[in-house]
């Protein structure tokens, strides 16, 4: 379980996060979804130990991260994965390179047992024969597919999507939602999807949190979060979806099955 | 909106202190950024390929360059010098005129100048690309120091090229003062080549072998701390190229004076 209490964060005098609280269940996939600029992004980096908070803990298996030495602190990273935004995969190797280097870098495996596991991950993510391509030969779908094999080569217990599905188009949303779906079943991870593609995004995760004026204003199910009474969420949920959605859902159907799956809209 | 007395004064007062406090505070960062790249440069392990790839870029293909820089260079000392000699009637001094201006000063300073232009703006680039594409953020998450895979192998191919690129360019530059002087102004090779034996010492040699390493070192700092803490976007990582060029040149023409008042 990973619990995180009480985040606060400033930069440059304005304070992003006031406070932001949110427990993560073993095997959880919580939706972290938010008006943009309200520190998102932040909230993960923290929770990465990519920046560290002014104050507020990080609990994750009795250890507090914000309190941890570089070297326990590097320990504690190899157990968790982060999709970057645009999926920072390193552009000067070619996508299996991009695989392969953290399996190169982090454990003694050979060159064969190294190449039949990116095989298999990149087959996973749909990628294959797409291997001796470079990043920048990708369109953004595949790159993110890329980085997705990237994140999971390692087998991490916390994964991290940072707005996986920004910049894509319908159908290729939807097949990253499915791949994250897929491999959370295969790899049971819990995690964190930073995510506007709302609701398409509740079909593959277990709760969702709101997070709204530098505090997690809700933390409930995808079910609950249409049901809510708190305003503001509602509105949120309401300015994110289309109009007709609410009223005649069946004529989106991709973001019909979402809503179906998350238990259909009050 | 109204504005208090008290203010009036020390708003202006405030700003102007908040200059050396951002100075030294720049100051302060790029020396724990020294300090981190130096400590794991001794921490194993040593990224040994990436040494080898980055000497290939700094040094190997700088070479065409640093031979055309060197040439010239050597080529207008052996003019400017034979002018001044002729005036005084000692010509035969050419060749350590030529040698000492390259080994002691010339040699280092230009091929510094000319490595920062070509190599160091380019690797300020890289890093500050891979920094605004998050790509350092992901070695950090992979639980790897970004310092021994970026800074690490720049510094150390800085601190072999450079030296090396020098004495290229000493040598081309005293052969191009020969073409000058001895083929077309007609200062026996003899002589040239002689006196320079002659009128020269190890301790020469040394002055310049000091200054380069320190200029090589110097170049990959700069260079890499730019690129390391370039702003956002492609605007940040062009204004962290033009600093990481400019810091350094100016560095480097600060160092060399420091340095020759020391090994004077």
């Amino acid at each position: 379980m990973i619990s995180i209490e009480n985040l606060h964060k400033s930069f440059g005098g304005v304070e992003v996060l006031k406070g932001a609280s949110l427990d993560i269940q073993d095997g959880e996939v919580v939706a972290l979804i938010g008006p943009s600029g309200e520190g998102k992004s932040v909230f993960l980096k923290l929770m990465a130990g990519l920046l560290r908070p002014d104050s507020g803990r990080i609990v994750f298996n009795g250890k507090d991260l914000c309190s941890l030495r570089r070297a326990e602190l590097v320990e504690l990273r190899n157990r968790f994965g982060f999709l970057f935004q645009n999926g920072a995969l390193f552009d000067s190797m070619t996508v299996y390179d991009n695989v392969a280097f953290p399996l190169r870098e982090k454990t003694r495996q050979t060159e064969k047992e190294i190449e039949e596991r990116v095989l298999r991950e990149l087959e996973q993510v749909g990628l294959t024969g797409a291997d001796d391509k470079y990043p920048a030969q990708l369109s953004g779908g595949m790159a993110k597919r890329a980085a997705i094999a990237r994140a999971l080569v390692l087998s991490p217990e916390i994964m991290l999507f940072d707005e996986p599905t920004t910049g894509l188009d319908p159908i290729i949303v939807n097949s990253i939602h499915s791949l994250i779906d897929v491999m959370h079943a295969r790899h049971g991870f819990s995690g964190i999807v930073v995510s506007h593609a709302i609701p398409a995004i509740f079909a593959v995760v277990q709760k969702v949190a709101v997070l709204y004026g530098g505090v997690i204003r809700f933390v409930g199910t995808p079910k609950e979060i249409f049901k809510t009474d708190d305003g503001v969420v509602r509105d949120f949920i309401r300015g994110s979806l289309p109009a007709e959605a609410f009223r005649f859902g069946e004529q989106i159907p991709v973001q019909l099955n979402a809503i179906e799956k998350a238990g259909g809209v009050s | 909106m109204r504005v208090s007395g008290e203010s009036l004064i020390l708003t202006p007062i405030r700003r102007l202190g908040l200059i050396p406090l951002s100075v030294l505070g720049e100051l302060g960062r790029m020396g724990l950024f020294l300090g981190r790249a130096v400590f794991y440069t001794f921490a194993p392990p040593l990224k040994f390929f990436r040494v080898l790839k980055q000497i290939r870029f700094i040094g190997l293909d700088s070479v065409l360059v640093i031979v055309l820089t060197g040439a010239f260079t050597g080529m207008v000392i052996g003019f400017q010098g034979y002018y001044t000699l002729s005036r005084v009637g000692s010509t035969a001094f050419l060749g350590p005129m030529v040698a000492l201006s390259l080994l002691r000063e010339l040699g280092p300073v230009m091929t510094a100048l000319m490595v920062t232009g070509r190599a160091g703006s380019a690797v300020t680039a890289e890093i500050g690309i891979m920094r605004i594409t998050e790509q350092i953020d992901e070695l950090e998450i992979l639980g790897l120091s970004p310092y021994r895979y970026l800074v690490v192998p720049n510094l150390l191919a800085a601190l072999v090229s450079v030296p090396l690129l020098t004495a290229i360019f000493n040598v081309v530059g005293i052969l191009g003062g020969y073409l000058v002087g001895g083929r077309l102004l007609g200062v026996n090779a003899g002589t040239y080549f002689g006196s320079m034996t002659d009128y020269m010492g190890s301790k020469d040699v040394l002055v310049g072998l000091y200054k380069s390493i320190c200029f090589g070192g110097l170049i990959a700092w700069v260079c890499c701390y730019k690129g390391y803490t370039a702003g956002f976007g492609a605007e940040g990582v062009s204004r962290a190229t033009t600093q990481a060029v400019v810091l350094s040149s100016v560095l480097i023409l600060v160092f060399d004076y420091l340095l020759t008042s020391v090994l004077f």
